[in-house]
């Protein structure tokens, strides 16, 4: 088995490979502004570093966000196009899953946030690194405070928001190599994984002019 | 010819998610999906959800492509793509899958430009372009008149419009007259009914010290949303068809006229028309009188071929192919504002760049 791992819904564009055992190679660059630049050398740089070929990939999994949509939609487009091409599986997982994943926290339920921009975050609590208990939802950190208070929190949001998320940690951003990790372990026991679906959790951004109606039979 | 580059193109500027497999200058497949009813209640195409619909669409449209085509993605020679102009979020859609495809397939990856496609086009319906070919693109995104030599490395901005584009201003008269979106193909049907010297609007930059072959519509626009207006304060009916019609003359008129002269000025013999509005039938007609009474061989492509499609971006990346034009890199950016004059989005090394050498046999090796 050899899982292709992908992410851009966060700023960092990170790229791994799982053999089933373990990562064998990985890459993760932070820009928010280039992931679609970023994330095709990346590919080819963790399979040259691996000595392997895409050939050799058995399955993608993909980060499915939630995040900001152009870059989210970079790594999904990817992740869809490989699939077609190698005609191997393409599932997706939570990135705040993979996030929670590669938080060390000892002290339960946490909090996973990350930048949703527009002042707000996109959040999820866990009961450990593997479970999720609510979410993901996007908020306002003030609107949230209530329901997070107390609870030790990571990820980019909630370093981002100190008076929401008083306990923000480390990782900032989410690795494909836990996403890679966290995919392997729930296929080797069998789960089935998430379809590669984006997780936009808002609606577009659309003005319906005034005044105006379509009265022409189509 | 078997032996004529075969080429998958990928079109995500705008709109329409589109997928085309041409060989050399034989259309194979034209597939697209297009998101345009969900943008009909706002009136005009709303970003976000363009993008959101080219990534459901993408792949089923690939697959319908090549079925259509009857071709197996292993035997391309190329995948090309819009780089740009178009919507940034929308080309980044459209990017990121060509460049997936590519590198999976192990195939040379060809970043292309818009508006040059779109003149490449006829080549799949008329034959080899003439060269110079004088190209007149109207659409809801572009009004240009181009003046091309060689469509893969030489293509020249002779004017545009300064303003809206052509099919922008149909759109906003045809919103004003309540008759829904996109307004280019409804403002066409009630024209057919219409007189269209009913109504005298003004011809923008046509006099003699205007730009000879710039556009403006934003003038005209106004000028037809205040006459309809008076009429709805004086509680009269509003003539759609005649408002249509003489509408419509205004822009054909100002269009057909300056591309023709273009021709003339600069000695060139062909005339291509592409783009959304290409599809109007009195643009065709009037164009046909005028390049006819001008000794001007006229060449535009049927309806499908005019608005945007993947065909086009294919037609393209077949002729950089055929002339030996060097592809893109891996890290090719989808850029909304690229300029005209770059047909193409070549490589940092100029030659065959290494990334593609080591490539090549990924896959089917
Ligand atoms: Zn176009």
């Amino acid at each position: 088995m050899l899982l292709l791992a992908l992410d851009t819904a966060t700023p960092a564009v990170t790229v791994a490979l799982h053999d089933g055992t373990d990562v064998i190679a990985s890459s993760s660059q932070v820009d928010a502004r280039r992931h679609g630049e970023l994330l095709l050398p990346a590919v080819d740089r963790v399979l040259a570093e691996a000595g392997l070929k895409l050939d050799a990939v058995t399955a993608v999994v993909v980060g499915t966000g939630p995040g900001p949509y152009t870059g989210l939609r970079v790594g999904l487009m990817t992740a869809d196009t490989f699939g077609l091409a190698l005609g191997v599986p393409v599932h997706g997982l939570c990135t705040l899953d993979g996030l929670a994943y590669a938080a060390d926290i000892e002290k339960v339920p946490f909090v996973v946030a990350t930048d949703a921009r527009r002042k707000e975050v996109y959040w999820a609590t866990y009961a450990d690194s593997r479970t999720r208990l609510t979410g993901p939802a996007v908020d306002r950190p003030a609107d949230i405070a209530e329901q997070v208070a107390g609870l030790p929190a990571v990820g980019a949001g909630a370093l981002l928001y100190p008076d929401t998320f008083p306990v923000a940690r480390e990782p900032e951003h989410v690795s494909a190599a836990a996403l890679a990790a966290l995919a392997a372990e729930r296929l080797a026991a069998g789960e089935e994984l998430p379809e590669p679906r984006p997780l936009y959790l808002r609606r577009p951004d659309a003005q319906v002019p005034k005044n105006y109606k379509v009265v022409t039979p189509k | 010819m078997a032996d004529e580059p075969l080429v998958l193109g990928i079109e995500t500027s705008c709109d329409e998610t589109g997928v085309g497999v041409v060989r050399g200058t034989t259309l194979l497949a034209d597939a697209i999906a297009s998101s345009v009813d969900e943008h009909a209640r706002f009136g005009g195409v709303v970003p976000e959800v363009a993008s959101r619909a080219h990534l459901e669409a993408m792949v089923p449209t690939i697959d319908r492509a090549l079925k259509e085509a009857g071709v197996s993605a292993r035997d391309l020679d190329g995948i090309a793509v819009t780089a740009g102009p178009g919507l940034a979020g929308a080309l980044l859609v459209g990017v990121s899958a060509a460049k997936a495809y590519a590198y999976a397939l192990g195939k040379p990856l060809y970043g292309v430009n818009h508006l040059a496609s779109h003149i490449c086009v006829d080549q799949l319906e008329h034959g080899a372009l003439p060269e110079p070919t004088m190209a007149l693109l109207v659409s809801g995104g572009h009004s240009s008149l181009l003046l091309s030599t060689d469509i893969t490395s030489d293509v020249r901005p002779m004017g545009a419009t300064i303003d809206d584009a052509a099919g922008e201003a149909f759109d906003k008269i045809a919103r004003v007259l309540n008759l829904g979106f996109p307004g280019g193909p409804v403002i066409d049907r009630y024209a057919k009914e219409g007189d269209p010297s009913a109504i005298a609007f003004p011809r923008g930059l046509t006099g003699p010290r205007d730009p000879a072959y710039d556009f403006s519509f934003s003038g005209l626009k106004t000028a037809v949303a205040r006459w309809i207006e008076a009429k709805r304060a004086a509680g009269e009916e509003v003539p759609v068809r005649d408002v249509a019609a003489s509408f419509q003359e205004a822009v054909v008129d100002v269009l057909t006229r300056k591309a023709v002269r273009a021709c003339k000025d600069e000695g060139v013999d062909h005339l291509m028309i592409g783009g959304g509005v290409a599809a109007n039938s009195r643009l065709r007609v009037l164009a046909q009188e005028r390049c006819e009474a001008a000794g001007i061989r006229l060449r535009v492509p049927r309806p499908k071929l005019c608005t945007d499609n993947g065909a086009m971006v294919a037609a393209l990346g077949a002729e950089m192919v055929a002339r030996g034009r060097s592809a893109s890199d891996w890290d090719l950016s989808a850029d909304s504002s690229l300029p005209v004059t770059d047909t193409h989005v070549p490589g940092r090394e100029h030659s065959h760049d290494h990334v593609h050498e080591v490539s090549k046999d990924n896959l089917y090796s």
